[in-house]
């Protein structure tokens, strides 16, 4: 292969793993921008996505066959799903610590992505999961380059999803309501805007992308595990800060750029793939400390 | 919530208050834990071992998070730092262990400074995830790098002697680690009543107002992150030469909830809440055999249902 074939061939790969790691990160970015909460669970929430996609699945595989049409249809019942555990985990865990102290509301979200993980776990018995589909291997050969015909519907897929996302926020009046809520809360009540409707909706809709990143995870690795939400958390959250907490097409840039960094990383001399985490967090590490705000973060001066 | 004075509360926990009866407590408490070992068998002793190592490292990360107030999710790896310097020092170069404690100390409290150093400045939330992208970062370097054993870890740690006797049995550890958590509830109690102290509980309760009343808010979060980091490497250092071995999964994001969890459990800040903290932490796994692989389910949803329902953790608390 070629330099150049290797840098397309990383590109496609980069961009591919780009599309998952902003799905998670929109979920991340937008619960953090309306109610300033690190919401720790995320990460397992796309892993419930990948095994509630598998469960459906399976349970429609004999009617629709393990194609396109039941891989699409178990998408969307699992963002349906998963979105609603984003919901009932919000109503449960962090509406009675909205006013607690900033410790006390981090430490909840850990327990429940403890309680997630664990529960899925036990479930499980900590086994992997193989989920097949029917897909075939076939794709576009461009050369040295191979794209699958998988890969390209992923991508299209999460484009799409962010698309959506995209006009939702910024052509609605729920998106309008979203927003506002993220400028200034007790405003927007003033304004009669029913503030924990839109906050367990933007739940609902951050949960939910990440359910779908689950189950396309699901179907582009062919195996699901109960741990596979940790390191995603950890990287999707890289990606949210990349392209600015809090700002939507932010979260979509920074997990493309992040996607990027990760597979043109991996090709740097002497750092092999094992080393490729350390990376991503020393990358996470030295934004945190040396831009905060972000390729497209505001600055952002903290209320006393 | 409802504060009562210390006066006001009946019962025993009004008993408590007085100093000369909490030190009649404290000290039947310490004899009892002196003379256990004479008739504990070997599993209750490698239990009881077990919690005190807990409770130095629980009482450790409460420097950081009880004191100052700060979210630490990769404490292990400090405790990583601690027990790799000693593992490293005495199976590849010969040091004597004694002579490893020091460097241990200092190498932890280095990756304290250089981790803690950039990111206090940062906003709470970012801190949690830098210390939790910290603490991978420490565990994949242990298991990547050749000096310390790759993914199988170091094996054949030599057991350190002690004026000639050889610290090799399990009675032997109990006493090491009991000596360690009791000097971990001296300097956590001596610190938490000094002046730096009560910077933290400041600094924990309004950091503006803190820092207007000429704290210096970096300065002092510092401190309490490398004194913390301090505890972890010694608790580090003993638990390479007690098991011998040391491998990277020892290190992992778990082992770091399982700390917080059992600072959070007891009540955060508070000593003999931490030591209870630490204690059911260990004891309650094995008084449930049965649970197995739901442990840390269920330790998940009793830390949601704590953080919900009782924040102050189970020891009650004493604000006067």
């Amino acid at each position: 292969m070629s330099n150049l074939d290797i840098i397309l061939q990383q590109l496609a790969n980069g961009l591919i793993l780009g599309s998952f790691y902003a799905l998670v990160a929109l979920g991340y970015t937008m619960v953090y921008g309306i109610i300033k909460l690190l919401n720790f669970a995320h990460g397992d929430l796309y892993m419930v996505g990948g095994f509630v996609g598998f469960l459906i699945l399976s349970a429609i595989s004999g009617l629709l066959g393990e194609s396109w049409g039941a891989i699409l249809c178990s998408m969307v019942f699992s963002m349906l799903a998963v979105g609603l555990l984003g919901v009932i985990i919000q109503r449960i865990a962090y509406v009675p610590m909205l006013q607690a102290p900033r410790l006390s509301i981090l430490i909840t979200a850990l327990a429940v992505s403890m309680i997630l993980s664990n529960g899925v776990m036990a479930v499980t018995d900590g086994e992997y999961l193989a989920f097949s589909t029917d897909l075939s291997y076939d794709g576009l050969d461009l050369g040295n380059v191979f794209i699958s015909y998988t890969q390209l519907a992923l991508v299209i897929a999460a484009c799409l999803l962010m698309v959506i996302l995209y006009l939702f926020v910024h052509k609605t009046l729920y998106g309008k309501a979203m927003r506002a809520i993220a400028i200034d809360q007790d405003a927007c009540r003033l304004m009669g805007i029913n503030v924990n409707r839109i906050i367990a909706l933007t739940f609902f809709i951050g949960s939910s992308l990440a359910g779908a990143a689950g189950v396309m995870a699901g179907v582009y690795y062919g195996s699901l595990h109960f741990s596979m939400g940790f390191v995603i958390g950890l990287k999707a959250f890289t990606a949210a800060v990349i392209g600015g907490i809090g700002s939507i097409p932010g979260a979509m840039l920074g997990g493309q750029v992040l996607g990027l960094l990760e597979a043109f990383g991996t090709q740097i001399p002497f750092v092999g793939s094992e080393w490729k985490d350390v990376f991503s967090f020393g990358l996470l590490i030295l934004l945190l400390i040396f831009k905060p705000t972000g390729l497209l973060g505001k600055t952002e001066i903290e209320r006393m | 919530m409802i504060t009562t004075s210390a006066r006001e509360k009946t019962g025993w926990l009004g008993w408590l208050q007085s100093q000369r009866n909490r030190m009649i407590v404290l000290m039947v408490l310490a004899a009892v834990a002196m003379v256990i070992p004479l008739v504990a068998n070997n599993y209750m002793l490698e239990v009881l071992t077990n919690a005190w190592f807990y409770t130095v490292l629980c009482l450790g990360l409460n420097i950081v998070v009880g004191y100052a107030g700060l979210l630490d999710l990769g404490y292990a790896a400090f405790f990583a730092v601690g027990a790799y310097t000693t593992g490293i020092l005495t199976s590849q170069f010969g040091v004597n262990f004694w002579l490893t404690i020091p460097v241990a100390v200092a190498c932890s409290m280095l990756a304290g400074l250089i981790i803690g150093g950039p990111t206090l400045r940062l906003r709470s939330d970012y801190l949690a995830i830098v210390t939790l992208g910290f603490g991978e970062i420490v565990r994949i370097i242990a298991r990547n790098l050749e000096i310390t054993g790759g993914a199988s870890g170091l094996i054949g740690i030599d057991r350190p002697s002690f004026f000639g006797i050889e610290l090799s049995r399990g009675i032997h550890f109990y006493y090491v680690f009991l000596l360690l958590a009791i000097l971990a509830c001296f300097v956590s109690y001596r610190l938490q009543h000094s002046r730096l102290g009560r910077a933290w509980q400041y600094v924990r309760e309004d950091e503006d107002a803190a820092e207007a009343m000429g704290i210096g808010r970096v300065a002092v979060k510092l401190y309490a992150y490398v004194i913390g980091a301090m505890f972890g490497g010694v608790a580090g250092c003993f638990f390479a030469v007690k098991m011998t071995a040391i491998s990277p999964e020892t290190f992992t994001f778990t082992q770091s909830v399982l700390i917080l969890l059992g600072v959070v459990l007891g009540g955060m800040g508070k000593i003999p809440g931490v030591v209870i903290g630490a204690f059911a932490l260990v004891l309650f796994p094995e008084v449930f055999r049965g649970l197995g692989s739901m442990r840390m389910l269920i330790f998940g949803i009793v830390m949601l249902i704590i953080m919900l329902y009782r924040p102050e953790g189970i020891w009650p608390q004493s604000k006067s």
